[in-house]
């Protein structure tokens, strides 16, 4: 481009045209410490004074190390971590204090100019490293026989493959991302205590955290069959709440009227945009809302989203009740729950075409 | 021992069992239910003066005989009191949240307008309206006495039920339109007690049939036991990171640029050197 | 140049040195490469701002000091186990390995929980400190050239600054740092047709798995790390190759640079600087909680607290999550979650590849390919600093879509309104923000330009003979004058040539158009500072103007250029 600003040797030139000339470096002005013996030594004294606290502080730590439990208080804090923090962090911020007194009194205070020089190598320097450069890359013969060229650079090529492909057992192929452990017949308890749940337990307004019965059910030693992050994995598609409204006030869809007993839903409790658990229910409006995004969903009205980010509703359980009279769940979710991912649709028309 | 053995083949004995068995269970139901608070058991003078400071405070709202008033629309001017029982009074009234002062998205917790007996009065009358959850009986509030398993426990439960909404601590949280979850530090065992059982306003409520008084209480023994752990430091009103982020900006960062502004400055200069 | 010198036996450093220095330098040639690579009195210009990347590169060191500490204790494990420590409320639970051991630091450690807390204090210092860096160096305009390269260096070690630190977050796996995690599985799902398979590999299998936090540990500590070390090597390098710019002042060039040597003064106050950063987020770790996981509790994914937020160079992206559309469809037979990916994925690389494009992008603009050593002042860069004002609005707007909640129950507001606010203002305010920007700063180029011309008031009032009051104005010290005039003249615009001089529209005459359009927008409205003659004419141009100036004498009493009476001076 022509209208570039190139670099030029004229900036010389220029400076003519400046309405204020250059007064150049102002002269040195001298400091108190500079010119009166007596503020020098004071401020020799101030800094040792500096140092010789940050010594006694460091001191104080190790006692305060031996001598404070982590039980004692002060001012309402944990006693020890203030003891040691502050006796810690106090001797360094005096030690660097310290040093920075002693470069601002004391030290040599007279500015220096150095030249700069152009980022740029020299012409001479480029022009040798040239030389040098193209003698290697005739020697290497690289231009004169291009086959060895090519096949070299499809060879390091070919090494990205083996890079890749080894990283593929970093885990497992996505899998059963549309299904829960939910299935006909599970048991809903609560969450926590395990116990299962009957539906004359609940009032209007009252809200369950639950699980599915799986997470609790113990082996013949009295392990849980779930544990660890096996249960997490579980917990992170399966937990639902469970909640209570006034039969007139739900408005289920269609298909969805036998979903609940007697003004009982269920719902997952996986947000449908990220995955936060939410229980934060508004008995009288129905609203629940995410703590994470805020995503607001609607239980009386099928779990449809009425605020935030989240795109889908909130995946309903069809519930029942068992011979002994307790929740269960009627079938897996119809719907795909936790956060969408790219074969959410395509899983989703399966989940339809099997139900 | 031998005669019992010896009449257990008496064709009323299975007649005795049963008998004996409802008795136990009636008998075990009594000592274990929530007692329903009815008009027997408080006294009918509390009632009447109950239902004397309800007609000049509360009817305004509520309905001269607290079945409630209902707005044009439909909503709820003052929602029926019929049924709520003396533990919604005790904790609406007993920690200020009504009488409300003035509408708005929800009442907010204020010093109580009504002295411990007037609370009890009104809680008295309302009861009698209709059976309903009463207050809770001391053992149940009583969260010192709570082992470190039964606080770890109620930690779960907390976890899994409240801090969603009141977050981990019990510092409260948002909800939508303005409403939130209040703050639980210097909420009364009793009250929070109350609420869990109530469910007020938008809080939904937890029965003593799923989330028992036992866990209740842990829960409470819990959230009290977290607010008695010495904080490394001020904790910055709540906790998380949008105040830690605060901090590290308005101390951290401030601090530190001061420094360096200190470490940049030219201190005092004087014009000559004297020899 | 004098040739003498002090042999080191004589220095006060020691006559013990002697023997070592010399065995090291028969070997090493120290005192070649130090000449070469790194003089002793290499000049660094002195400014309080110049010390911003100092907070972020000491905030760095204190990280690996504590970090390694912490290292001796912490267990990068998601393995269960069962708590039985001093934090009696979490007794008997089971959780997992990390989260234990990250609780046994906490209350079992002597110093534990200190040194947990300063390295958290001095992670979040560390990002806000390279924040800060990178907007003092875009409002002076310091990464122009020959300095675009470490612009591009310092933009990499804050992306890998922010991994790092939301690494760290997770580590100790409590019901936060889980929940962060789960946001950020939300997010990696969200990637348009690879998500889920980026999901699996990544956590080993479906969410939480057993991997992540041993992989995160292994990044956290020694993979970004070592990234961390090579680039601030590399931009501390090219520092010292370039030297360190600096403001315009007198006797100050794009030629020289004007400071304390780097031995003594320029290496005590650095050094100095390091206790002091260390000592600071060791007193904040003494006196404010952070972090508190065991009031959190272990990771469960059906529990979540109120108030769940990342840590706060995160929270623009989050806020931007909490106020998006919902946004999601299906094509080509999958699904597009826009809603998590724009704002959660997507928004990020847009901010970071604008940053990265910017010095490129001015410089294609001013064509201007330059060195630049001088500092430009921010207000003459009208366009510029009203982009970055422009930035950091948005930033800040979606930084309070991330608070919305605690800023909803703090200031009793509605947390739908703010989500609404935040949606309207993080395009709204920002355009607002750069207009006004705009105008301030070519009303303080104006400024500039008149205390040149008519000098500074003096507060000195005179009443002429026919009763009218004026002020009296005073020049100037010429050493402020220079100051002020110190920057590039406004290049005269030209419209491109469409057609060459035979007719033929000219190559690449639509690149130039908008190019033209581009500059002209850039320096639309700037002030340019007064020429040669208006200042030599100042007086003549003002003779009748009440606010020319006027030397004074020695004996002046009134305010001087600073405002400051100089009695008092």
């Amino acid at each position: 481009m022509t209208d570039d600003l190139e670099p030029t040797g004229a900036s010389e030139g220029t400076v003519a045209h400046e309405p204020i000339g250059d007064p150049g470096l102002p002269e040195h002005q001298w400091r108190p410490t500079d010119v009166d013996a007596d503020l020098e030594r004071r401020a020799e004294r101030q800094v040792s004074t500096l140092f010789g606290l940050g010594a006694l502080l460091f001191l104080g730590f190790c006692v305060a190390y031996f001598t404070v439990d982590a039980d004692q208080t002060f001012l309402g804090w944990n006693g020890q971590n203030f003891a040691l923090g502050a006796t810690f962090g106090g001797g360094l911020l005096l030690i660097g204090v310290g040093i920075i007194q002693w470069a601002k009194k004391l030290m040599g205070d007279h500015e220096i100019v150095e030249e700069r020089h152009p980022s740029a190598s020299s012409d001479e320097d480029r022009t040798a490293v040239m030389i040098d450069v193209n003698a290697g890359l005739n020697e290497s013969g690289i231009a004169r026989r291009p086959m060895i060229r090519n096949s070299l650079l499809l060879s390091l090529g070919a090494l990205g493959l083996p890079v890749i492909v080894a990283l593929r057992d970093l885990g497992p192929l996505p899998h059963d991302q549309r299904r829960t452990v939910w299935k006909k017949g599970m048991r809903v308890v609560n969450d926590v205590s395990g116990t299962p749940i009957k539906p004359e337990q609940l009032q209007v307004g009252q809200l369950v955290n639950a699980e599915p019965a799986i997470l609790f059910e113990e082996d013949a030693d009295g392990e849980r069959v779930l544990h660890g992050t096996e249960a997490l994995q579980v917990k992170s598609k399966a937990a639902v709440i469970v909640v209570r409204m006034r039969p007139e006030d739900i408005t289920p869809s269609k298909g969805r009227e036998n979903w609940g007993v007697d003004g009982i839903l269920c719902y997952s409790k996986i947000c449908t945009h990220v995955g936060c658990p939410i229980s934060l229910w508004e008995q009288q409006t129905h609203h629940l809302l995410c703590p994470c995004h805020q995503s607001t969903f609607d239980l009386a009205d099928n779990g449809k989203v009425i605020f935030g980010p989240a795109h889908r509703p909130l995946p309903q359980l069809p519930l029942g009740v068992d011979s002994e009279g307790y929740l269960i769940a009627m079938s897996d979710f119809p719907e795909i729950v936790a956060p969408s991912y790219p074969e959410l649709a395509r899983d989703q028309k399966k989940l339809d075409k099997n139900s | 021992m031998r005669k019992l053995s010896t009449r257990r083949r008496h064709p009323l004995a299975g007649l005795v069992v049963l008998l004996l068995g409802l008795v136990v269970a009636g008998g075990l139901y009594a000592a274990f239910a929530p007692r329903a608070a009815t008009a027997e058991e408080a006294s009918a003078r509390d009632v009447e003066a109950g239902r004397q400071l309800f007609l000049i405070g509360c009817a305004s709202c509520h309905g001269k005989n607290a079945e409630g008033i209902t707005t044009k629309s439909g909503g709820n001017y003052g929602p029926s009191l019929i049924g709520v029982g003396a533990a919604a009074v005790d904790f609406q009234v007993g920690t200020g949240r009504m009488p409300m002062a003035n509408a708005g998205p929800q009442a907010p917790r204020k010093d109580p307008e009504y002295t411990a007996e007037e609370t009890k009065q009104l809680a008295a009358y309302v009861a009698s309206l209709a059976p309903g959850p009463s207050v809770p009986e001391s053992e149940y509030t009583d969260y010192k006495a709570a082992t470190t398993e039964e606080i770890r426990e109620g930690g779960e439960f907390f976890r899994t039920n409240c801090t969603a909404c009141h977050n981990s601590v019990g510092a409260g949280g948002a909800l939508p339109n303005g409403r939130y979850a209040p703050s639980l530090k210097g909420v009364s065992a009793k009250h929070i007690y109350e609420a869990m059982l109530t469910g007020p306003q938008q809080m939904p409520l937890f029965s003593d049939e799923v989330i028992t008084p036992e866990d209740k209480r842990n829960v409470i023994a819990y959230i009290k036991s977290v607010q008695d752990q010495p904080t490394p430091g001020i904790a910055g009103g709540s906790v998380g990171p949008v105040s830690e982020g605060m901090f590290t900006f308005l101390i951290g960062m401030g601090g530190l640029v001061g420094v360096a502004v200190w470490i940049g400055a030219h201190g005092a200069r004087v014009k000559k050197r004297s020899s | 140049m004098t040739t003498e010198y002090t042999d080191i036996e004589k220095t006060p450093v020691g006559k013990k040195m002697a023997g070592p220095v010399e065995w090291l330098d028969d070997r090493l040639g120290l005192a070649g490469a130090g000449k070469k690579l790194m003089p002793v009195r290499k000049v660094f210009p002195e400014h309080w701002s110049f010390m911003l990347g100092e907070i972020a590169l000491w905030s760095f060191i204190v990280l690996l000091a504590t970090g390694v500490y912490l290292t001796f204790w912490f267990q990068p494990s998601m393995a269960e186990t069962v708590y039985n420590g001093p934090y009696k409320p979490l007794n008997g639970l089971e959780m997992s390995q990390a989260y234990s051991s990250t609780l046994d630091i906490s209350f079992g450690v002597r110093g534990g929980l200190l040194m947990r807390q300063v390295h958290h204090w001095a992670a979040m210092l560390f990002v806000a400190a390279m924040v800060v860096h990178m907007l003092r160096v875009f409002f002076t305009g310091a990464y122009r050239k020959p300095r675009e390269v470490n612009w591009l260096i310092g933009l990499g070690l804050l992306t890998l600054g922010l991994v790092e630190g939301f690494a760290g977050y997770s580590l100790p796996d409590d019901l936060l740092s889980g929940t962060g995690l789960r946001f950020v599985d939300g997010l990696i799902r969200s990637i348009p047709l690879v998500g889920s398979y980026l999901e699996f590999f990544i956590f080993g299998g479906e969410f939480p798995g057993n991997e992540i936090i041993p992989r995160l540990y292994m990044a956290h500590i020694l993979l970004i790390p070592a990234l961390l070390l090579g680039l601030i090597g590399a931009h501390m390098l090219l520092l010292v190759y370039q030297k360190h710019t600096q403001w315009p002042g007198p006797g100050r060039t794009e030629k020289n640079v004007v400071g304390y040597p780097l031995l003594p003064v320029y290496a005590a106050k650095a050094g100095g600087f390091f206790f002091v950063v260390f000592g600071f987020t060791a007193l904040m770790g003494a006196m404010i909680q952070i972090n508190p996981i065991w009031a959190y509790g272990p990771y469960n994914p059906s529990e979540v607290t109120a108030g769940s937020q990342p840590d706060w160079y995160m929270g623009f992206v989050e806020g931007a999550v909490r106020v998006m559309p919902n946004w999601e469809l299906t094509f080509l037979n999958y699904t597009w979650s826009l809603n998590v990916f724009i704002p959660g994925v997507l928004l990020m690389g847009v901010l970071f590849t604008a940053l990265g494009a910017w010095p490129f992008v001015e410089s294609w603009i001013t064509g201007d390919k330059r060195e630049h050593h001088l500092l430009e002042r921010p207000r003459n860069a009208p366009v510029r600093t009203a982009f970055g004002v422009a930035g950091m609005t948005m930033y800040a707007v979606f930084w309070i879509g991330g608070g919305n909640d605690i800023i909803a129950t703090k200031f009793h507001l509605s947390l739908n309104a703010i989500t609404w606010f935040v949606r309207i203002g993080w395009i709204v305010l920002p355009v607002i923000a750069f207009i006004v920007t705009k105008r301030i700063c070519i009303g303080l180029q104006r400024a500039d330009a008149n205390r040149i011309l008519h000098g500074y008031e003096t507060g000195i009032i005179e009443r002429t003979p026919d009763g009218s009051y004026s002020e009296r104005h005073a020049p100037l010290p010429v050493a402020n004058q220079f100051v002020l005039t110190s920057h590039d003249r406004l290049p005269v615009l030209e419209a491109p040539a469409e057609e060459d001089a035979n007719g033929v529209a000219a190559p690449g005459s639509r690149g130039a158009r908008l190019r033209a359009k581009a500059r002209s927008f850039y320096y639309d409205g700037a002030v340019d500072k007064p020429t040669t003659h208006d200042v030599e004419h100042a007086a003549e141009h003002l003779g009748d103007h009440d606010g020319h100036p006027v030397p004074l004498g020695e004996d002046f009493q009134g305010v001087s250029e600073t405002g400051i009476p100089r009695s008092h001076l």
